[in-house]
């Protein structure tokens, strides 16, 4: 499974996925401690995606990303401490506390924005995308975003314009089967679309498109690589659906640790996971990977073990610092409406 | 000088724009073909098809495209065909291009204008000549020009597109084929100084867009009653200049304004609330407003001439405001 990664490789995703999900789980916690962070989304259950797609970009590559963009920003190598300030409303914020949660985004990884409006960052990707190719730059936009943007009418239009101007873009679906009130039962895909495959909708489009487990980080990794040299080779843009199974805890704007905290030792020690979380931990991508790098001896428990410990040490200094930074001067909130 | 029509001075601002930075582009629904009242003609075969984009018809999505451009520094110009098309743009421009610069707390810039025609002229019905200029002094973030003469249309329009904050430039349509003078060469205006149209002691008329040349009819009129009436052009509805109007006011102590768009929290209930805070004293009567009627715009030709504000009107709210009921 990690044919194309060295152990250094193997090691530095994992460690980009415990972070996101150590941070995330940080995050609850805080919350329920009583620090207020209003309503937030997490990408637990999601880290497998964003850090093997991310781990594939090169510096100069654009990202367009959404309200449950933590991972992604995290993958990309933003600090936790100022990722963590932004969302608890902080000066010491990469935003100054302008962006919080919901629109944390760093321009200098290369990232356009993180919109919260479900389909608005996909239009953005796509002029990033036509932005590059005018300034001939080796640059690919990479939008990301939920199932739920196919039902929205500005995707169209983005998939369009696109296709017609072979725009070096890639369209990364994370079909998390979330909608923001839950998921119909027997509905698939999550979304509320009439097609049976997110995929058939982009084909007409001429998109090359495929559908992966995006609990996996070596599908993402192979179809995010093919899509970014057919961008870069000036072949047009490409849809990926990466499917992941709905974290239990991603209540609609308040997520709650309902399956615990994540104990690595659940990829070795199966029966240690609680009956009731079972199905999901089974899809955990996180998990998953975890136990295939014990199984393929890349890892043994002990380094696994010390990697999320330094993880999860580091999270809870950069909490602190967040927590014990100071809130921005009220005057600065008329900062920045025009440039 | 040489005597432009209003849409040959946009055309000029454009193709000299286009030719001082190769970051400008000009896109939208048919601007390579010169759009439907030839504001961008010979623009594509000066600079190409690739700086002069053709886009489908998909305004919410040219809007995504130009914002997304811009925060990679390009300098997109983008045309929407008629402001009651902008509807079908509105979250790019409200949710995107507004703000992105405010939530990345400065990071992100969004050089990009906007450039969108409305009006009440030519019998368009009411998906063809609202003015909304309204709904985007609303949001803060975006810049929002109203140029009433070809001089103006090209001073405005170059300093929007040098600008580095999105600004939208409403261009009025029966405005296109009126002739002025326009300085040779590169001219700009700087955004937010109103511009003195004619000077009066007796009452100070705030008039917008196409009403400016209402306003200096009235103005005419109203001189053989002995009324003098002073007029003043905002051209930049945001950020006002109310430091003019309220000087003015400092001297004439009324104020009439008149705007094409509806009353209703129209941009003349914002004026007006601005100058009774900043110059309540200078008052000696009460402000009137002159707009359209709180309607949609109708198509007949005898409808659409009674709901577009007209000298008759605005002359009878100016003589009410000097004289007294």
């Amino acid at each position: 499974m990690t044919s194309e990664l060295n152990q250094q490789e193997a090691m530095e995703l994992l460690r980009t996925m415990l972070l996101i999900r150590r941070f995330e789980e940080g995050l609850i916690q805080t919350q329920k401690s009583g620090i207020s962070i209003g309503h937030f989304h997490v990408y637990i259950g999601q880290e497998c995606t964003g850090a093997a797609a991310i781990a594939l970009l090169e510096p100069q590559d654009k990202i367009a990303t959404t309200h449950r963009n933590h991972g992604h920003l995290l993958a990309r190598g933003a600090d936790p401490r100022r990722l963590y300030a932004e969302i608890l409303g902080k000066a010491a914020g990469y935003n100054k506390g302008k962006g919080g949660t919901l629109h944390a985004t760093v321009a200098g990884l290369g990232f356009l924005s993180t919109s919260a409006l479900v389909g608005g960052a996909v239009p953005l990707a796509v002029g990033a995308g036509f932005a590059a190719k005018q300034l001939g730059e080796r640059c690919v936009s990479v939008g990301f975003f939920g199932d739920g943007v196919l039902e929205e009418g500005v995707f169209f239009e983005s998939l369009n314009m696109a296709s017609l101007w072979k725009l070096p873009v890639v369209f990364m679906c994370e079909n998390n089967s979330a909608g923001a009130l839950g998921q119909s039962a027997g509905e698939y895909p999550g979304s509320t679309i009439a097609t049976k495959q997110l995929i058939d909708v982009v084909a007409p489009f001429g998109v090359p498109a495929s559908a992966v487990d995006g609990g996996d980080p070596r599908a993402v990794r192979d179809v995010t690589q093919q899509a970014l040299a057919r961008a870069r080779n000036g072949g047009g843009p490409t849809f990926i659906e990466a499917r992941t199974v709905r974290w239990p805890g991603s209540r609609p704007l308040w997520p709650e640790l309902s399956t615990g905290e994540t104990d690595v030792a659940f990829a070795w020690e199966p029966d240690r996971i609680p009956m009731a979380h079972r199905d999901w931990f089974a899809n955990d991508g996180l998990i998953r990977y975890v136990r295939q790098l014990f199984d393929a001896k890349l890892a043994n428990t002990k380094e696994i073990l010390a990697l999320d410990a330094t993880v999860r040490a580091d999270l809870a200094k950069a909490m602190r610092f967040a927590i014990e930074a100071p809130y921005p001067d009220p005057a600065s909130a008329l900062d920045d409406v025009f440039a | 000088m040489a005597e432009l029509t209003y849409i040959e001075a946009i055309n000029s601002a454009l193709r000299e724009e286009l030719a001082r930075d190769r970051g400008v582009y000009v896109i939208g629904e048919d601007v390579a073909l010169g759009g439907p009242f030839g504001a961008t003609k010979g623009l594509a075969a000066e600079f190409g098809e690739r700086r002069v984009v053709n886009t489908p018809i998909s305004e919410g999505a040219i809007m995504g495209l130009a914002t997304g451009a811009a925060a990679m520094g390009l300098r997109p110009v983008i045309e929407v065909m008629f402001v009651d098309f902008i509807t079908l743009a509105m979250d790019q421009l409200v949710n995107h291009a507004a703000k992105l610069h405010y939530m990345s707390g400065g990071q992100l810039g969004i050089p990009l204008t906007v450039r969108v025609q409305q009006g009440a002229a030519g019998n368009g019905g009411a998906q063809h000549s609202q003015s909304l200029e309204a709904w985007f002094i609303h949001v803060p973030g975006l810049k929002v020009v109203m140029p009433s003469n070809p001089a103006d249309a090209k001073g405005l329009l170059t300093a929007a597109i040098r600008d580095d904050s999105p600004v939208i430039c409403i261009e009025h349509r029966a405005l296109y084929w009126t002739r002025g003078e326009v300085p040779d060469g590169e001219h700009t205006i700087p955004i937010g100084r109103a511009a003195l149209r004619r000077p009066g002691k007796d009452v100070t008329l705030v008039a917008t867009s196409r009403m400016v040349e209402v306003a200096l009819e009235v103005a005419g009129t109203l001189a053989n009653e002995g009324i003098e009436v002073e007029v003043i052009d905002p051209r930049s509805l945001l950020p006002l200049d109310l430091d003019t109007i309220t000087a003015s006011l400092r001297k004439t102590g009324r104020l009439v304004i008149a705007h094409e768009a509806v009353e209703g929290a129209g941009f003349g209930a914002e004026l007006l609330a601005q100058v009774q805070e900043a110059a309540f004293d200078y008052l000696d009567a009460p402000i009137a407003r002159v707009g359209a009627p709180f309607a949609p715009v109708p198509a007949s030709p005898v409808l659409e001439q009674a709901f577009v504000p007209g000298a008759e009107r605005l002359a009878g709210a100016v003589r009410k405001v000097v004289l007294g009921a």
